[in-house]
């Protein structure tokens, strides 16, 4: 029976590699350095992870169905570069401002999900275009131009609500959203049934054409918010915002326990994968770690989540397997 | 009593070929149909276009009186029709209760009513006689339990006719035996059925009357009082079948090329050996879950072993590996024709090819000789009667069960083996190419190799092998090497009723 008790904690904590991993890199940074478990380092860590978070939560959806988003990195960039004309142009105030970028970003996620959905290409290539196409746009709008934000923009990003900074109340907000949907609405679980057997949705009677277009629409819109967002914090805007971001976003999804092939996810996840990617880099920081060893400890972290990912699969599938004698 | 579903003169041509001609057919309420054919006789064809999923070129349909025009699944799911495939369609990802509601989902300001479809779903599966919650993810139930879920769905949309498509396939005894149970209480409840398998015993059980199709056309039609298995099978093939089994036309040497001893695995086998000799059919037999196709799998090299020794026509394999049995002379034919023996989509070429590259790539950049490959290939397609158009084109998903079956053998032949283990090779096939799939086994055998031949049909050991062994309990129970061999005692040896050998 020792043998069969290992393999349960064995399964148990590949089960639950990323939260455990979590908290091991939570408790290593804070016995080299103390301060970096005190709620103001904390907050902040949260604060950071935020803008990446709020994107990956929307890229979850897209990730439900074994698709993919390339373009967020470049949505990020676009949408609240449209925000800041419309700001400069017709004098639109933080609020709408914020409204319009969230809905370029929905007809960015829109034209996504035309030619994935309508013209059935693939969803890699369609966001690897339309990621140079978005940041194009961007380009001429701007002849690659910085582009400076009203003071009133800055105000609103350093905003706090009930003393949280206004970042992690979005991210808390969206991610509880997004939480809700695929939960506990019909949308949200028709999400898993396509990514989980597109056929079989398709033959049960889901408009799998409309599930799929919408985690498009979402996927970009949450990456519009999180640009909009993380543009208030800065108050400038210049060519390379965003750039090679939809990495870190993707990494996020996935280290939280996303699949790459569909179905199995969900918004805690994404909450856990990018705070988790934001808890590394600010430990290396605090501990004084060589900067330019950072971009190696966090392709390692993501190599080992993704590597314990594929532990755990082959493990649990072995525990699956039948057992015929019950004596030995 | 009234027909629920009348199929009149219905004819479905694909690309000019006839798939059904003139077909008629009336299923009476409250019954249940065999539908019986061989593989590409037909059935999937009528079954789908009641279904919904083709439409017919002419003929019309009425479904309880009323006329049947389905032009999509969906509605031939409002007509009150419901599939149980093969293949479930189910999404392993979700929970029981949230399968059965996917596409119309009770709502309570807004979100999901959880409590109401967990509520009916708990009754559904209660009507059943299925224990588990209604919480639980479909990825942990068994193959059966997951059948009973989609015949829950088919209640849960008030289906008033259902049709199983080989709904056995994948179920054990026990599972099939709850399977029939529950038919036969739908029956009891005023459902109508139309059941389709190769299994005529079970179809006998079963039907309250049959329907046999041969080449797109209905060739027999009645109450079961008018038929027994041997018409059946008449009906089915257009010919008498005289013969079931090929005669044998070689005999076992004493030569043995497969050598095991002392196999074991916790948990799966104990302590097995067993010898293979060249030109002899050694058939294992066991009921399911007896570790027959595991001790194969261990045999081959796919799961390891604590203890054993296994070695191939003299030549021990250590650091047991797949492509070390395939070196050494092994060919494995699974049990799982469609997710491990084939590539569906590809080339039927390909898929014979697939062994053997290695034999076929000139050095020194190991660039292939493609066309001493498809020479190779054609040739062996030709020798196997594959009945196939360009086989370099077509892919392998087009061809029937049985002709698949020859494609996955043809692939292990063009790397020469001495050693075949054909695990369930003859599952879903049909009557037909069962026995050309007997006669390739003979004549592999005559050639000098060694076949172990592993199945949960007695009857097809009995008239193939040489020496059959009994597994039970992941212990070789007993060897039986004497022709005739007396089913009575085999199968007491599986179900070890008999005295402790």
């Amino acid at each position: 029976m020792t043998g069969r008790a290992r393999e349960r904690v064995v399964a148990f904590l590949l089960r639950n590699a990323t939260p455990i991993m979590f908290i091991a890199v939570f408790v290593f940074f804070g016995l080299q350095e103390p301060a970096f478990v005190q709620p103001d380092s904390i907050a902040n860590i949260i604060k950071q992870a935020s803008f990446i978070g709020i994107a990956a939560v929307g890229i979850t959806f897209v990730l439900l169905t074994a698709g993919i988003d390339l373009s967020v990195g470049s949505v990020m960039y676009l949408a609240p570069l449209i925000a800041g004309f419309a700001m400069r142009e017709y004098g639109l105030g933080v609020g709408p401002a914020l409204v319009v970028a969230v809905l370029s970003g929905a007809v960015m996620g829109t034209i996504n999900a035309f030619f994935v959905v309508r013209l059935r290409i693939i969803p890699f290539i369609v966001t690897l275009s339309t990621l140079f196409f978005f940041r194009g746009a961007g380009t001429f709008l701007t002849s690659s131009r910085q582009l400076d934000f009203p003071r009133e923009v800055l105000d609103f990003g350093l905003a706090e609500i009930a003393g949280i900074p206004l970042p992690i109340v979005i991210f808390a907000a969206v991610a509880l959203a997004a939480h809700v949907v695929l939960t506990r609405t019909t949308f949200g679980r028709q999400v898993y049934a396509v990514g989980n057997d597109i056929e079989a949705a398709r033959k049960a009677g889901i408009n799998t054409q409309w599930v799929m277009t919408r985690v498009y629409i979402i996927s970009s819109s949450c990456a519009a918010l999180a640009g909009f967002v993380l543009i208030a914090q800065i108050g400038r805007l210049d060519q390379s915002f965003g750039e090679g971001r939809e990495f870190d976003v993707i990494a996020a999804a996935v280290l939280g326990g996303t699949s790459l092939f569909g179905g199995i996810g969900s918004a805690l996840s994404a909450i856990i994968g990018a705070t988790l990617i934001q808890t590394v880099k600010a430990g290396l920081v605090f501990t004084g770690v060589n900067l330019y060893l950072q971009p190696i400890m966090q392709g390692l972290i993501i190599f080992l989540a993704v590597f314990f990912d594929s532990l755990r699969e082959s493990n649990l599938r072995k525990l699956k397997r039948r057992f015929i004698r019950s004596d030995d | 009593m009234a027909a629920l579903l009348e199929i009149e003169r219905i004819d479905k041509t694909f690309f000019g070929a006839h798939a059904l001609t003139d077909v008629s057919l009336d299923v009476e309420e409250g019954t249940i149909v065999g539908l019986i054919g061989e593989n590409g006789a037909g059935k999937s064809t009528l079954v789908n276009i009641v279904g919904g999923v083709v439409t017919p070129s002419r003929g019309t349909m009425r479904i309880g009186g009323q006329p049947h025009v389905p032009r999509s699944a969906a509605d031939a799911t409002r007509a009150g029709i419901a599939f149980i495939h093969q293949e479930l369609n189910l999404f392993t990802n979700l929970t029981v209760a949230e399968n059965i509601f996917i596409d119309d989902f009770p709502r309570r300001g807004g979100l999901i009513d959880r409590g109401a479809i967990r509520r009916r779903t708990a009754e559904l599966l209660d009507a059943l006689d299925l224990e588990a919650s209604p919480d639980t993810l479909i990825d942990e139930l068994s193959p059966g339990e997951r059948q009973l879920v989609e015949i829950a769905k088919a209640l849960h949309r008030d289906a008033r006719l259902i049709i199983f498509d080989e709904p056995t396939t994948s179920l054990t005894t026990r599972e099939t035996e709850k399977l029939f149970a529950t038919i036969e209480r739908l029956r009891g409840q005023g459902k109508t059925m139309i059941y389709i398998s190769h299994i005529l015993a079970d179809v006998m059980n079963l039907a309250d009357a049959i329907a046999v199709l041969r080449d797109g056309k209905v060739v027999g039609h009645g109450p079961i009082a008018e038929f027994d298995i041997p018409k059946m099978i008449r009906l089915m093939i257009g010919r008498e079948l005289k013969q079931l089994f090929p005669d044998r036309t070689g005999t076992p040497t004493d030569a043995v090329v497969l050598e095991a001893s002392g196999i074991s695995q916790p948990g799966i086998v104990k302590d097995v050996s067993l010898e293979l000799r060249r030109g002899e059919i050694l058939g294992l037999f066991g009921l399911m879950g007896s570790g027959r196709s595991e001790l194969a799998r261990i045999l081959f090299g796919l799961d390891e072993r604590a203890e054993g020794e296994i070695a191939v026509n003299g030549q021990p394999l250590t650091r047991h590996t797949p492509s070390g049995s395939i070196r050494n002379g092994m060919a494995f034919v699974t049990e799982n024709r469609r997710e491990e023996g084939l590539m569906m989509e590809a080339a039927i070429a390909d898929n014979i090819a697939l062994v053997s590259l290695n034999d076929y790539a000139r050095t020194p950049l190991r660039i292939l000789d493609q066309d001493r490959l498809i020479g190779a290939a054609t040739a062996i397609a030709g020798d196997l009667k594959i009945k196939a158009g360009d086989i370099r084109r077509q892919a392998s998903k087009s061809l029937s069960g049985g002709n698949q079956q020859k494609v996955v053998v043809g692939k292990w032949l063009l790397s020469e083996p001495t050693v075949f283990i054909l695990d369930e090779p003859t599952r879903g096939v049909d009557v037909g190419s069962k026995y050309e799939i007997y006669a390739i086994a003979d004549q592999l055998a005559a050639a000098g190799n060694g076949i172990l031949f592993i199945s949960s049909e007695l009857g097809e050991l009995m008239g193939m092998c040489d020496r059959i062994l009994v597994m039970s309990q992941g212990e070789i129970r007993r060897g039986f090497a004497d022709r005739p061999f007396v089913e009575e005692d085999i199968l007491r040896s599986a179900f070890r009723e008999d005295a402790e050998a």
